[in-house]
């Protein structure tokens, strides 16, 4: 069982949360020119790296809140917990 | 190489089984091979067979970071089958299907293949229909399909739950006859004694860790053991996938997710079908030593754990327990967990790349086992012709690209969508 920090409720278990995959994916801008080879990109290709991974979950059974989580994706520790409009450093 | 057979099994038994030659070597990387395949898995070994069988090309390696059945080949479910609705996939898998039926002759080692069926239960009128549909076009490709109502259903499979109190009752099914299951070490030992006795090398504990490219062509691999020239290299490492390809500045449309799959204790035959469930995403069937061997969903984020975590084991096993009430009352023998390359609309992709004599098989999500042969058949024709089959035309890489996806499920890496 995953524990995640919740940054609006604190501390829950993974059953409340529901993944949304890389959080490093940037939709193109609007208003702009937009290549086919950055619209797959950003629906398609993903780095889905080995350790360190920056993804987005839903607190889905609590503040229904999209977060970032920072997880290792081969030893599932959690390292930080971000609002989703906060900056990663 | 020896054969095996009965003449030979009673010849060795007077000297006590002690002098049979070894499966396959145990060979030092060579300076250059024809062709490199990374990934020392069913699919890997399957290619090497096939490029050596088909294509008269031996000098080839087979690199493997593990030891040989470690990695999926030896963590899946062993289901075989073909029900798939769209003709890539449908065609491809029933390819796949003649080759699982002369295995056990054509490797002289008994990959114990059972056809003993499967069955895809059905819990809506809606399902019925979408299955009445997909066993049509699997009739069409020339695939054994067969509609059951929930009366027929329940003659092949009482102990499922037929009482009127459930949540999701069983309105029928649709059964592949010639389905079934085969023994997933023998398959991977097989390819690997067959590939090593026509001169493939199989180097195990070597770990690829670069590439060799100039001008857009490959040159060779770089590796633990030291580097290796080649013509043409084939990546064949299935959860591992974009660990190489970020060693070539590739990003695919891949995410690596853990699958995991328990067994029971053993018991008596109970159970002589592969049955899945269409309410949820749980399978089962019952191995020859009486264990009944179950799977369901993903974890559900990317992970490269080869571990499972318990709340996705809680939610399958719930799955099976309203499919076959019984299923609650067995202990729990093992569970275990293997990384899944899941392609972004479920289906893989055996194509070439945009280095020259670079080639790709990955994306096999929850079926790679039972495609280990039309894999491995289909990479060899694409390495060895450089171009791909008319059976892997549909499994390209720029699919994502062009828009003609292969949405048999439309899932792919997100499970919440079904």
């Amino acid at each position: 069982m995953l524990y995640i920090n919740c940054p609006h409720c604190g501390m829950r278990s993974q059953n409340e949360f529901s993944y949304g995959g890389d959080a490093s994916v940037k939709r193109p801008e609007l208003n702009k020119e937009v290549s086919d080879q950055e619209w797959d990109n950003f629906v398609y290709n993903r780095k889905s790296l080995r350790g360190k991974h920056l993804e987005l979950w839903q607190h889905i059974s609590g503040c229904r809140q999209w977060i970032k989580v920072e997880r290792d994706t081969t030893t599932h520790e959690i390292f930080r917990t971000f609002k989703a409009d906060e900056e990663v450093a | 190489m020896q054969k095996y057979s009965i003449f030979n099994l009673v010849k060795n038994a007077f000297s006590n089984h002690q002098y049979w030659d070894l499966a396959w070597k145990d060979p030092t990387p060579k300076e250059e091979y024809d062709v490199v395949i990374i990934g020392g898995g069913g699919h890997g070994l399957a290619t090497a067979y096939y490029l050596a069988k088909e294509h008269n090309i031996t000098k080839v390696a087979i690199i493997e970071k593990g030891w040989i059945g470690g990695g999926n080949v030896g963590r899946n479910t062993t289901i075989i089958r073909s029900n798939y609705m769209h003709d890539e996939n449908g065609l491809f898998s029933e390819f796949g299907m003649d080759l699982w039926r002369k295995m056990s002759q054509d490797l002289n080692y008994n990959v114990m293949f059972s056809p003993r069926g499967i069955i895809n239960l059905a819990h809506s009128d809606a399902q019925m229909n979408a299955y009445a549909r997909r066993g049509n076009s699997m009739r069409l490709n020339g695939i054994d399909a067969v509609l059951l109502n929930r009366e027929q259903v329940k003659e092949i499979i009482p102990m499922a739950d037929f009482s009127d109190n459930v949540r999701f009752p069983i309105f029928g099914g649709l059964m592949q006859p010639s389905a079934g299951t085969a023994r997933h070490d023998a398959v991977a030992w097989g390819y690997a004694r067959q590939a090593d006795s026509m001169g493939v090398d199989i180097i195990q504990n070597c770990e690829v860790i670069g590439f060799d490219v100039n001008a857009g062509k490959i040159k060779g691999i770089r590796t633990s053991r030291g580097n290796i020239k080649a013509k043409k290299v084939g990546i064949c490492v299935a959860g591992s996938t974009n660990i190489l390809a970020e060693k070539l500045n590739m990003t695919l449309p891949i995410e690596t997710h853990l699958l995991q799959a328990c067994v029971s204790e053993p018991v008596k035959p109970v159970l002589d079908k592969v049955v899945t469930f269409g309410a949820g995403h749980f399978y089962v069937s019952q191995s020859d030593k009486g264990e009944m061997v179950m799977g369901g969903d993903l974890d559900g984020y990317n992970s490269y754990a080869q571990r499972g975590n318990l709340p996705t084991l809680q939610h399958v096993l719930t799955e099976g327990i309203a499919m076959m009430p019984f299923l609650s009352k067995l202990k729990m023998l093992r569970t275990w967990g293997g990384i899944m390359d899941m392609s972004m609309d479920g289906s893989p992709i055996i194509d070439k790349t945009h280095i020259e004599g670079l080639y790709l098989n990955c994306g096999w999500c929850y079926g790679g086992f039972k495609a280990t042969p039309a894999s491995g058949w289909t990479f060899a024709h694409t390495i060895a012709q450089d171009r791909v089959h008319e059976l892997n035309a549909g499994y390209s890489l720029n699919r994502f690209s062009t828009g003609h996806l292969i949405d048999e499920k439309g899932l792919g890496t997100k499970t919440w969508i079904s």
